[in-house]
């Protein structure tokens, strides 16, 4: 009997294998390429003895870094723990999202599409596909393990061994164990691939999020936060396995729970209720305007309610980094450069690139819906009847800018309403918000280039996210690597004065929404022309 | 009257044409029956009527209007079902109506009610539940219960049950009784046979036969079986003669419509016991078409 519930599980992993034959491979090879670029940069930049770091120290020693990458050994701050600093809680982010995707992709998507209902017909376990994908998954990690570990240590750095590099790459082993465990049992729960996917970014994005408070404010409560625990690891330091190994044990633990959920539900269906819905659209929803935003409704609260914890996750670490730069001779002369702003004004540039490149993400993802409903086939359905593509274009692009404000006006609410309860002398909202909004032409003119993409090139629609990944590299690393000024220049965000430290002129952000509106008027223009697919 | 105007539609998709050189014509009040395999164009020709395709050559008019210039226009008065109904898996299917009826700006609450009863739809649920024959239920109501004047239905009976079929098949003459026009494509040829006036079968991106089917049968062959005193002889040889079969005491074949009266004239002489002729149905013109195009591509035609 419990042979059977498990049979052809083998044909089932090598069949999964095969599915994914190209899409792990190239996860694998990108997070081991990213991985390990990084310290060879860090070698050469700042290689040597320890007094070449010792600037650096005090740069990633404060709140805000600690908030965003973790706590760290910083009395030995050599390459190897700088680079686990900086990079290993990202990439085990990064590592996370892989896994739901992947996970998700063979369990609650493939019963959704009713492929599973095929494989079930044919000899093979009730529980044999959930454990195929288990396995996959399990392969992966352990490959992903290795990889960067052996990959790490090979680069020969004097401070980074044999044993650190391997925790180093265990930990992100873990991880990626540790969400993939999450997600099967979320895929038991919820009866849609999408709120598998939700669930499962949400606990990822918590933990981030719980572990970047209590990490500032009281270490020991990181403890809860999965994430927290590839912290504990002080991989390159006191190179601690055991935060791992338990990380490891959880994921065991939640595969259990999931093989015993699915052993006890019916197919296609799921634990979470869902309940019976109107027999009547409202009134509202009568329109490809109020059709729009009902289907991105679940998203956009989600992705609202996301915004202002960033904001006010880092708003919180304002009060913390303001006593620190109080304390600290080295930044206050730094720092002493620009008259007339206070110190935390001079943090503030680098937030606010973060936090609006971030919020940058839902209205883009809002407009790209509408290519997503074409490739849906359900496109017809508005222009078989007496909708115009204009204004369906038109719902969409509302919508998107509209979405745009939003994240944008509640991201800097967050990081003002917190910042300004943690600090002494509180922040102004008009300088936060209008600082934050001075960056909303250029995501008008995001929003215009993703016009012109579904307008003309429908089928390079995803292109904007690599324009979007070249912006967030070049404005988030540019001051790291040193780049030159015109590559920053080539995103529209890098045209944005830097307030509070610059002050909001009317010229860039003029021309940006100028240039914005041209490519919206292009783009429709174009949608306006084409074959629907 | 015209309604629906076809000129010398063709579409080309990067170097593969699609549609080439289709003529097409659905008249006010009656219902066009549109037939052809797998791939022939039926659906792009349909694409290309609601302005979702534009057109490469050719002139596509509709209530006398540019099918793509005046697209939004147009669909104010038309209905249309596609064959792979794709709905938004987290509404109900009576958010979908409502939804379908009031981009077309029309709205009838009494005849929503009405065929959601007839056609046994449960529009609360959402349509991730619903099956494909559901799915097409929730298009086809928001379809009938508009008052459009053309209705463009591509293969909307798919995924019906028999039962649901009738039910569609009663919606369609209704539709008809009231003066509106449909353009139906469809396989299932048994309906296109009971409900349309006239047809149109494509292939290949072409129009190779349009017209009452009492015309088209008029083209083709009359199947026929005989039982006589003595053996026919030369059966075989005469021209006209198709697909000869022996069975029980009689044989079976096929004859040419114009070559009827000769072959009748021949074999009354061999003294006929019983005689039975059946009309060639719909599926015959298909399948004789089909086959068709598989010789003249294999290059063995005129055998027979």
């Amino acid at each position: 009997m419990a042979i059977n519930t498990i049979a052809k599980t083998s044909h089932l992993t090598r069949f999964i294998m095969r599915l994914d034959r190209i899409r792990i491979p190239l996860w694998l090879i990108g997070l081991t390429v990213f991985t390990l670029i990084v310290p060879i940069a860090y070698d050469d930049l700042y290689g040597g003895p320890e007094s070449a770091r010792a600037g650096l120290v005090e740069t990633m020693a404060n709140p805000a870094m600690i908030a965003m990458s973790g706590p760290a050994d910083f009395d030995n701050y050599t390459i190897g723990v700088m680079t686990a600093h900086a990079m290993i809680l990202i990439t085990a982010v990064i590592v996370g999202i892989m896994s739901i995707l992947l996970v998700t992709r063979h369990t609650r998507a493939d019963e959704e599409d009713g492929r599973i209902e095929l494989i079930r017909s044919l000899p093979v376990g009730r529980l044999s596909y959930l454990n195929a994908s288990i396995i996959v998954l399990f392969g992966t990690s352990i490959v992903l393990a290795l990889l960067i570990g052996f990959g790490l240590y090979a680069l020969g750095i004097e401070s980074m061994d044999l044993n650190g590099s391997l925790l180093y790459g265990a930990a992100l082993g873990a991880t990626s164990l540790f969400f993939a465990g999450v997600t099967t049992v979320f895929a038991q729960l919820s009866d849609t691939s999408r709120g598998t996917i939700g669930f499962s970014i949400f606990v990822l994005l918590g933990a981030y999020l719980f572990r970047a408070i209590t990490d500032v404010s009281n270490e020991a409560l990181s403890w809860i936060s999965p994430l927290g625990w590839v912290s504990k690891a002080d991989v390159y330091s006191s190179n601690n396995w055991w935060p791992i190994l338990l990380m490891v044990g959880v994921s065991i633990l939640l595969f259990v729970i999931a093989n015993y959920l699915h052993s006890i539900r019916d197919l296609e269906r799921g634990f979470l209720p869902s309940k019976p819905g109107r027999r009547f659209a409202t009134p509202f929803l009568q329109s490809p305007l109020g059709l729009a935003l009902r289907l991105q409704r679940t998203g956009i609260i989600s992705w609202a309610v996301g915004m202002y914890v960033l904001g006010a996750t880092y708003g919180s670490v304002l009060g913390d980094l303001e006593s620190f730069i109080g304390d600290n001779e080295v930044f206050q002369q730094v720092l002493k450069g620009a008259e007339g702003t206070s110190l935390i004004e001079q943090f503030l540039p680098m937030l606010l690139i973060v936090i609006t490149l971030i919020s940058s993400i839902p209205p883009i993802m809002a407009m790209n819906k509408l290519r997503g409903e074409e490739k849906k086939g359900r496109i017809d359905h508005f222009l078989g009847k007496a909708v115009s593509r204009s204004k369906l274009m038109g719902s969409y692009l509302v919508l998107s800018v509209v979405n745009g404000f939003v994240m944008f006006s509640l991201a800097a609410f967050g990081l003002w309403s917190v910042g300004t309860s943690v600090m002494d002398e509180g922040l102004s909202l008009t300088m936060i918000y209008g600082s934050t909004m001075a960056y909303y032409p250029a995501l008008l003119v995001m929003i215009g280039i993703s016009i012109l993409l579904i307008g003309f090139l429908p089928k390079f629609t995803t292109f904007i996210w690599g324009y979007f990944l070249y912006s967030f590299l070049v404005l988030y690393l540019g001051g790291l690597f040193d780049l030159s000024e015109w590559i920053g220049k080539l995103t529209p965000y890098g045209h944005v004065p830097q307030a509070p430290i610059e002050d909001v002129t009317f010229m860039p952000m003029f021309t940006l929404t100028l240039l914005a509106i041209l490519f919206m008027a292009i783009g429709i223009a174009g949608y306006n022309r084409r074959d629907i697919e | 009257m015209s309604l629906v105007k076809v000129t010398n539609l063709s579409k080309k998709f990067g170097k593969f044409t699609a549609l080439d050189g289709v003529n097409l014509e659905v008249n006010s009040g009656e219902i066009f029956g549109f037939i052809g395999p797998n791939g022939a164009g039926k659906s792009t020709t349909i694409r290309v009527l609601l302005g979702i395709l534009k057109a490469s050559e050719g002139n596509v008019m509709i209530f006398g209007k540019d099918a793509w210039n005046d697209a939004v226009e147009i669909h104010k008065r038309v209905a249309y079902v596609p064959g792979d109904v794709n709905l938004w898996p987290n509404l109900t299917g009576g958010e979908v109506i409502d939804l379908f009826v009031k981009l077309r700006g029309t709205n009838n609450k009494s005849r929503r009610e009405e065929l959601i009863k007839r056609f046994d739809l449960d529009p609360t649920k959402k349509c991730r539940t619903y099956s494909k024959g559901n799915r097409q239920k929730v298009a086809l109501i928001a379809a009938f219960c508009s008052d459009a004047d053309l209705y463009i239905l591509d293969e909307p009976t798919s995924g019906l049950d028999p039962l649901m079929e009738n039910v569609f098949q009663e919606c369609v003459l209704e539709v008809k009784k009231a003066g509106k026009s449909v353009l139906l494509s469809s396989h299932i040829l048994s309906e296109v046979e009971k409900l349309c006036d006239r047809v149109g079968i494509i292939r290949e991106g072409r129009i190779i036969e349009t017209g009452t089917l009492k015309e088209l049968r008029h083209l083709t062959r009359t199947q026929v079986f005989v039982e006589t005193r003595k053996p026919i002889l030369d059966l075989n040889q005469m021209k006209g003669i198709h697909e000869i079969a022996e069975k029980d005491q009689g044989v079976n074949f096929q004859v040419d419509t114009e070559e009827m009266e000769h072959v009748m004239k021949h074999i009354s002489q061999y003294g006929i016991m019983k005689l039975e002729s059946a009309p060639p149905t719909l599926e015959d013109l298909f399948m004789r078409h089909y086959e068709g195009s598989e010789k003249t591509d294999t290059g063995v035609g005129g055998a027979n």
